[in-house]
């Protein structure tokens, strides 16, 4: 917000400073907790990501650049609630929470309900946002993230985070969020709704897809037209799923 | 606040009395101007400097955030009157147009280097993917420094 110009404290406190909130790690339940001062290329040389979270590894290589990575944080990216920001989306459609501490304890707070809106987000004037979890996976987790970005570095044109829990043949749990196509990142509920309980098919990518694109609320700009970035959203949604179909049928 | 870190190897002490970044203290506390000032906002890597290890942008650190920590600088980058192995292949290959991003990416190449000693091109131009040239003198710099033989530390 300093670097934007919009807001000019007359005190900050240093949060870097506060000892054991670099880590990430995932609890024997499976629970993924990430501190609030682990970087994003911590999480991108994570070796925990790759198979225990694959949208949280799809995502940390394509945050920003990689002088930004060294420095910057998903707690903040989320905090910072950007509806560019990339780690909101992939949060979302984890069913993640941020954990906020204050004078009077910690409470949870899920991630949709956390961003506000451009730059706002739910925490009370006296509490920091400590850490992100990402709940227990109902089955094995999948899922991807993919970003247009008109040059390495740029703010997403579009983004579109999948996750799915898989039980044997079947999706247990599906979360699909979008980045940069709406005042806020956007959790397309209906379009994951399609895949939930029942196996993916080319014809239930192809409904997600087509929803995900409804649920899309872009706006024309220099970086593309709202029509172009809605069929993004729909070519992005089918490509993740569909890749998942084709390494889940490979296994098979 | 007074701040106390190492830049280049010395010992710099200095008062910080505003919410300035690490990239002013450098070039108006300290005159180290090697290290450009151009977006402020970490988009165009012209500040790249190393910080306790890391390459960062100093426009994005607080000058209070560097307390305690060492710092280098594009100036520091090298031996006095030497040049690093980075800045010999790109000098050698012309790898250079108006000038202004070349610091950023001297620091950025040289932080690759010390840790890839061979990088691919593709390497090379992930390293360098958030230092802009608005010459877009990408192509000279990636052959400048893909193959050359360099051998860095920092």
């Amino acid at each position: 917000m300093m670097k934007l110009r919009f807001a000019s404290p007359e005190m900050l406190v240093d949060i870097n400073e506060i000892p054991d909130l670099d880590y990430h790690r995932v609890d024997d339940d499976g629970t993924i907790r990430v501190g609030a001062v682990c970087r994003h290329a911590d999480l991108e040389r994570s070796s925990l990501l790759d198979t225990r979270q694959p949208t949280m590894a799809a995502a940390a290589p394509l945050v920003a650049d990689p002088i930004v990575r060294m420095r910057g944080t998903l707690v903040g990216s989320v905090c910072h609630a950007d509806p560019q920001g990339d780690w909101a989306s992939v949060m979302t459609a984890l069913d993640a929470s941020i954990i906020a501490q204050g004078p009077n304890g910690r409470r949870s707070i899920a991630v949709r309900d956390f961003v506000l809106g451009p730059f706002q987000n739910a925490l009370a004037f006296d509490e920091i946002a400590v850490e992100a979890v990402v709940p227990t996976p109902r089955g094995m987790p999948a899922g991807g993230y993919l970003k247009l970005e008109r040059r390495v570095g740029d703010y997403a044109t579009v983004g579109v985070a999948v996750a799915i829990d898989r039980v044997g043949s079947q999706v247990g749990r599906a979360g699909i969020a979008l980045t940069a196509v709406g005042p806020a990142t956007i959790a397309a509920d209906a379009a994951a709704q399609k895949l939930t309980g029942r196996p993916l098919t080319a014809d239930n990518i192809g409904e997600a897809a087509e929803l995900a694109a409804e649920a899309a609320q872009p706006k024309s700009d220099h970086r593309g037209s709202a029509d172009f970035k809605r069929q993004m959203v729909r070519v992005f949604t089918s490509r993740i799923l569909t890749g998942l179909l084709r390494s889940e049928e490979e296994a098979a | 606040m007074i701040v106390e870190l190492t830049v280049n190897g010395e010992p710099v002490t200095a008062r910080v009395n505003h919410p300035g970044s690490l990239l002013d203290l450098l070039r108006d506390d300290l005159g180290l101007p090697g290290s450009k000032s151009a977006c402020e906002q970490g988009e165009c890597g012209s500040c790249s400097v190393i910080l306790d290890g890391a390459l960062v942008c100093s426009c994005l650190v607080l000058a209070a955030d560097a307390h305690g920590s060492a710092v280098t600088t594009v100036e520091g980058i090298s031996e006095p009157g030497a040049l690093h192995p980075v800045q010999e292949a790109m000098h050698r290959a012309g790898a250079v147009q108006c000038g202004f991003c070349t610091p950023g990416i001297v620091v950025a190449a040289a932080d690759l280097f010390a840790v890839n000693p061979h990088p691919t091109a593709t390497e090379i131009k992930e390293a360098l993917a958030g230092n802009i040239c608005r010459c877009t003198g990408y192509g000279a710099i990636v052959r400048a420094l893909e193959g050359a033989e360099i051998v860095a530390d920092r």
